[in-house]
């Protein structure tokens, strides 16, 4: 049955930038609800990592929730907006949670693209193959190929390698010498942004190729091998796995529900992370990704503005200074051409409803590929097909539609 | 770019209606051209569900319906599969004894017009559906209705129009209808023999003196359910809701897709130009198909959406010549049943245009009734 609740701050994301956020206000007293779409804390990086760091996000809720003016809302997701109140389903049902402030922590997904066999079974996104093996799969002693590009690869591989994995290959799209200026720029500010990189010096027995990408997959039931594109030459690997991603796409789903300025994908916001639309803010990798420092920077600073409480000016130069490393960083990752033409017409795009490259492209728009070929209508919601439309043909996404996840029918159907 | 080429005919709007009647024209062998601010099925269109139905709130309408239905299945045999034209009947549910009466009322109706139809009682409508709930009065099974996914249906429309010649222009907004032709925002101008406006929502600003109203709608579909409904399933206390202009009602209306997805629906409401979801009617249009179908509350929901059905004072759409400019013709304002009735639509378009006596008195649909 329906619930509906109340809070002076309603921050949704429970990552690095959402627990940051929560902090402020909780222990100012402030009435706070933190709501995560996972049973678990810690978003895509915490609560994916065993030890330390999967303890960090336990005790940071451990110690909010000491407050009596905290609530913790796990396992829920927000699936749409009516005035100021989120529509949320949670295991218990739906339950409505009206915001005086808002702030939006959603953090990020893995773009994938489409190749020749990217369907085929044992074929994962690099995140996705990670979240998999901690959430049980067994990898030991499989071959394992990672591809892709960003800097997320080479923690994918270090962490399949700790399980005991044979990472056959590594390929990253990038050129080296991008990587290598880049890396080299950074000498003077060893951020934990660019911790993946320093996984390359724990990788040297693995084979890490550059300027290459993954051109197709092959296998009948499941994946056999992969053929790779390594410089000007072309090899075939056999593999159990692939785990490929293409970096990572800002989830803006919610902040464009409400109406808040877009741009070039990440959602718009000034130094105090207030978004174009009054009383919402946004903090971390939905504002443009730059990794986790940036997250706790800002969910930090978005914490402190939504209570009108004054603002560090260090917290907002250091944030300064770490978003343009990360526009530096995203420019060194940027996509190659060739990624463009991998697909062939028989490729399929949008996985939910089977939509081909061939018939999508015969149009001039996600809209009316959508309308004619269903891409982006199934469960996803377009969420992969659309980014990747967006590299591919240059596509704006349809704008975000309500609910933002599947939900229970009843869910849509509130109070009597 | 300035148009100085003449057509026949140029249809305005590339909806449903508009696609279908470029289609017959084409057919017909006139040169035509088919403009549309958007694109295909961008409008209304894009937001209907697709049940191509005979309905007998009148005798107009029912001989609308009725002939578009003929039309629809003579089109079924050539169009793409993934049309998904499929032919699975409306049962009209009775929650009660009233209800059935008027099912009763209704099948004599159809049966003196020769529609096909057949009365279920409790047991054989929970046989056809077994998740409607029990202790429902029973319904009416009309076997000869379809459903169609319309906005590929429209697209294919158009496609077979530009196989029979026809050009299409897209992107560009008409502002202005003459008897000679239409006018583009910067002045440009197509001149063409006949000018059939098709614009739906938007035909009010190209024609003076047409009212058209919005009717707010909202669906929702589900992820795939293999063979959770197989008909069409419509509540009959839709007739005593539907059509009251006063007042924002909800009806318990579900539709089995090809996909074997489950499409709900449907609310009315007037006059709001927003079409952001409204969770007030969308609580109440579920809850209305929740007493109907329990089972529909715990499927899970992919997407909710709004479109705005053009509306006439009467209920019966606008289809004909033009009082005072005899080369412009209306298709426009076919409220809740465009999908169905753009095929008779389109023909009667046709034959007036090529000087032919309409397969049906097409007089009930003059829009010199409204000037
Ligand atoms: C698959 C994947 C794996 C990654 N692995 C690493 C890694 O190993 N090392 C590394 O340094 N970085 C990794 N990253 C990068 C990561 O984005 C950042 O390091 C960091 O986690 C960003 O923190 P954040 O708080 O901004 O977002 P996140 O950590 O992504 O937190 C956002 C949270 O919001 C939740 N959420 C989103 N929308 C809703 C909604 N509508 N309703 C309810 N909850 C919602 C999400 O489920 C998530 O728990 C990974 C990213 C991805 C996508
Ligand atoms: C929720 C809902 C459910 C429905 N269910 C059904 C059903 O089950 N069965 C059924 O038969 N019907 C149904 N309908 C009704 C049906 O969808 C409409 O009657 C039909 O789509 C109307 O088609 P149209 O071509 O007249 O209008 P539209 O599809 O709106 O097309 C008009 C076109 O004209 C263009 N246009 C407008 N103004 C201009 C201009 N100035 N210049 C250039 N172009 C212009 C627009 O861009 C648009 O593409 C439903 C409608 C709704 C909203």
């Amino acid at each position: 049955m329906s619930e509906s609740i109340k809070a002076e701050v309603v921050i949704v994301g429970a990552g690095p930038a959402g627990l940051c956020a929560a902090t402020g206000p909780v222990v100012a007293s402030r009435s706070v609800v933190l709501i995560d779409d996972n049973p678990r804390p810690g978003g895509q990086i915490w609560r994916a990592e065993k030890g330390r760091t999967e303890d960090l996000a336990g005790r940071m809720i451990h110690k909010l929730s000491e407050h009596e003016n905290f609530r913790r809302m796990p396992g829920t997701h927000v699936f749409g907006i009516d005035g100021n109140s989120l529509l949320c389903e949670s295991p218990g049902g739906d339950v409505r949670v009206e915001f005086e402030k808002l702030i939006i922590a959603t953090g990020a997904r893995e773009l994938l693209l489409p190749f020749p066999g990217w369907t085929l079974p044992n074929v994962f996104g690099a995140g996705g193959l990670q979240a998999l093996v901690k959430g049980g799969l067994d990898v030991s002693g499989k071959r394992i190929v990672i591809a892709g590009t960003g800097p997320l690869l080479l923690a994918v591989a270090y962490y399949l390698r700790s399980k005991g994995a044979n990472v056959v290959l590594i390929a990253e799209q990038a050129p080296r010498s991008r990587i290598l200026r880049f890396g080299l720029g950074l000498w003077r500010s060893p951020l934990k942004l660019v911790e993946a990189v320093w996984y390359s010096a724990k990788l040297l027995t693995t084979r890490s190729v550059y300027d290459s990408y993954v051109v197709r997959a092959e296998g009948d039931e499941r994946l056999r091998s992969v053929t790779v594109r390594i410089g000007a030459k072309t090899e075939t690997i056999e593999c159990d796995m692939l785990g490929v991603g293409f970096h990572l796409v800002p989830n803006t789903e919610l902040a464009e529900l409400l109406g808040c300025e877009i741009r070039n994908g990440a959602v718009v916001v000034d130094e105090f992370q207030r978004t174009t639309v009054e009383n919402v803010w946004c903090a971390g990798e939905p504002t443009g990704i730059s990794g986790l420092e940036s997250s706790l920077l800002e969910g930090t600073i978005a914490g402190s503005s939504a209570m009108g409480a004054p603002d560090s000016g260090r917290f907002l130069r250091r944030n300064r200074r770490i978003r343009r490393i990360a526009d530096r960083m995203n420019r060194c990752y940027e996509l190659r051409e060739e990624l463009r033409r991998l697909a062939d017409n028989a490729t399929i795009v949008c996985r939910c409803e089977d939509a081909t490259f061939g018939e999508m492209s015969k149009f001039d728009g996600f809209r009316a590929a959508k309308l004619q070929t269903r891409c982006g209508m199934g469960a996803c919601r377009g969420r992969i097909c659309g980014s990747a439309s967006r590299f591919l043909f240059g596509w704006e996404a349809d704008s975000a539609r309500p609910p933002i996840f599947p939900v229970r029918v009843s869910s849509l159907a509130g109070e009597d | 770019m300035s148009q100085s080429r003449t057509y026949d005919c140029v249809v305005v709007g590339a909806g449903i209606v508009g696609a279908a009647c470029a289609m017959h024209l084409a057919r017909d062998g006139f040169s035509v051209t088919i403009v549309d601010e958007r694109g295909v099925a961008t409008g209304t269109t894009a937001a209907g569900m697709g049940h191509i139905v005979v309905m007998d709130d009148s005798d107009a309408q029912f001989a609308l319906t009725e002939y578009s239905q003929r039309l629809w299945d003579e089109f079924a045999l050539t169009l793409p599969a993934d049309c998904d034209h499929e032919n699975c009947g409306t049962i009209w549910v009775a929650a009660d004894g009233e209800e059935l009466a008027e099912a009763r009322r209704k099948h004599d109706f159809y049966k003196t017009r020769g529609v096909r139809s057949e009365m279920l009682d409790e047991k054989t409508l929970r046989e056809a559906e077994p998740n409607l709930r029990e202790g429902l009065a029973g319904g009416l099974l009309v076997p000869g209705d379809s459903v169609v996914y319309q906005p590929r249906a429209a697209a294919e429309f158009v496609d077979d129009a530009i196989r029979n010649g026809a050009e299409t222009i897209f992107g560009r907004r008409v502002v202005m209808v003459t008897n000679g032709g239409i006018e583009f925002e910067n002045g440009d101008r197509i001149n063409a023999g006949n000018v059939v406006v098709a614009a739906g929502i938007g035909s009010c600003d190209l024609v003076a003196g047409v009212r058209i109203r919005r009717k707010k709608g909202h669906l929702v579909i589900t992820e795939r359910y293999p063979d959770f409904v197989s008909h069409q399933i419509v509540e009959l206390g839709y007739l005593k809701s539907a059509h009251s202009s006063a007042l924002d009602s909800v009806a318990f209306n579900v539709q089995p897709r090809a996909t074997e997805q489950v499409l709900i629906g449907s609310s009315r409401q007037y006059d709001i130009d927003d079409p952001a979801v409204d969770y007030e009617i969308l609580g109440r249009m579920t809850r209305r198909a929740f007493e109907y179908m329990p089972a529909l509350a715990n499927l899970a929901a992919v997407r909710v959406w709004t479109g705005f059905r053009p509306a006439t004072d009467d209920n019966l759409p606008l289809i004909g010549r033009h009082p005072e400019m005899p080369n412009v013709f209306l298709a426009a304002g076919h409220e809740g049943l465009g999908i169905t009735t753009s095929a008779g639509t389109a023909a009667i378009i046709a034959d007036l245009i090529a000087g032919h006596e309409p397969a049906i008195d097409a007089s009930p649909y003059d829009p010199a009734r409204i000037f």
